[in-house]
């Protein structure tokens, strides 16, 4: 996926997600948007797929105003970062051992 | 995982249009390994290198956004690029080695396209450097280097000494992933450009593909439920 299309996609989608209205952590909530965004594109099921399930879970919460519960958000966002790489490496790493290594006794 | 691969009709090798490449996993292990050396200070500098076209670029980035300072693109395209092996490869490292004045180099311990498993060795032996192969553990010790190796019927601790060449094996360390706040700070850094000729390497090949064939399709098999039946069937078949 060319990198400079995904950013022109992703500008859209964000201005459309996230409006022009400044409101408490803006900035953190875009970037995290934008990150999981990118390693989705690698997702199992597709990163059509994943880009729907991760815009409608931003948007359901775009009128949270609280700050406390945006960093918890923001928090999960991240949780689920580490998720994505984890299942990134394990899927790598389990083909690697099938297709090169005998099966353990 | 997801790509089906296809034979030319020409039967000349694989068809690579339009798949998408990245980076040979084991190699994404010798480059996390590389980079956690530099993170405990035991080595100066990282530098990422790899030969082909212009798409080996953003394996590259990949690396330098994975940790490495800067990197190296020896291009090769065309004809020499399809006749590529690990003769050429090797070449082309132990020359930059010499220009470079690495001390250690370090890569997978085989690509998962070709399963050749020797660039790591023809390059050491082609500098005359001892090296370090299937390596799952490495502890650098001053001027030597610990190596315990994967082989067959377990493992086996070497030490030898820089500089040297290591290939990384599966079990040497979980590389990171190159998020996007890593790739955005790694445009910053230097690719620089050259090409064989430069090194004053020839990437003529040795080796001619003749023909390239898919794997011949695997009959399904017959399950039986007694050894009686099995025997029947083998009769039947004329294998007994």
């Amino acid at each position: 996926m060319c990198f400079s299309t995904e950013s022109h996609l992703c500008a859209v989608q964000l201005s459309l997600a996230f409006g022009t209205m400044a409101y408490p952590l803006r900035s953190e909530v875009v970037r995290l948007y934008k990150n999981l965004l990118y390693l989705g594109q690698e997702y199992p099921k597709g990163a059509g797929y994943f880009r729907d399930r991760l815009k409608s879970a931003f948007l359901k919460n775009k009128d949270v105003k609280d700050p406390e519960m945006i960093k918890q958000m923001i928090a999960r966002g991240e949780f689920v970062i580490k998720e994505l790489e984890a299942l990134y490496y394990l899927r790598k790493y389990r083909t690697m051992k099938k297709r090169y290594y005998e099966p353990e006794e | 995982e997801n790509t089906k691969i296809r034979v030319k009709p020409d039967h000349s090798g694989v068809v690579t249009d339009g798949v998408k490449h990245s980076m040979n996993p084991f190699c994404e292990i010798a480059v996390e390994e590389a980079v956690k050396l530099k993170e405990k200070k035991l080595i100066k500098e990282v530098v990422a290198v790899s030969c082909g076209p212009t798409q080996v670029t953003e394996t590259i980035r990949t690396a330098l956004a994975m940790g490495c300072d800067r990197g190296i693109h020896v291009e090769v395209s065309g004809k020499d690029y399809e006749a590529m092996g690990p003769l050429q490869i090797s070449k082309i490292f132990a020359a930059l080695a010499k220009k470079e004045e690495a001390s250690l180099i370090i890569l997978g311990k085989q690509a998962i396209d070709d399963d050749c498993n020797q660039t790591g060795q023809m390059t050491a032996a082609l500098l005359d450097w001892p090296q370090g192969t299937f390596a799952s553990e490495v502890t650098i010790d001053g001027e030597k280097v610990k190596v315990v190796r994967e082989i067959d019927g377990g493992l086996e601790t070497i030490k030898i000494s820089m500089p040297a060449v290591l290939t990384a094996d599966l079990r040497l360390n979980t590389p990171r992933y190159a998020t996007l706040p890593n790739i955005m700070k790694a445009k910053k850094k230097k690719i620089a450009n050259m090409k064989p000729a430069d090194l004053g390497v020839d990437m003529v090949s040795r080796v001619e593909v003749l023909r390239v064939d898919e794997p011949p399709t695997r009959l399904a098999g017959v399950k039986v439920e007694t050894v009686d039946d099995l025997v029947a069937k083998l009769r039947a078949n004329g294998t007994i």
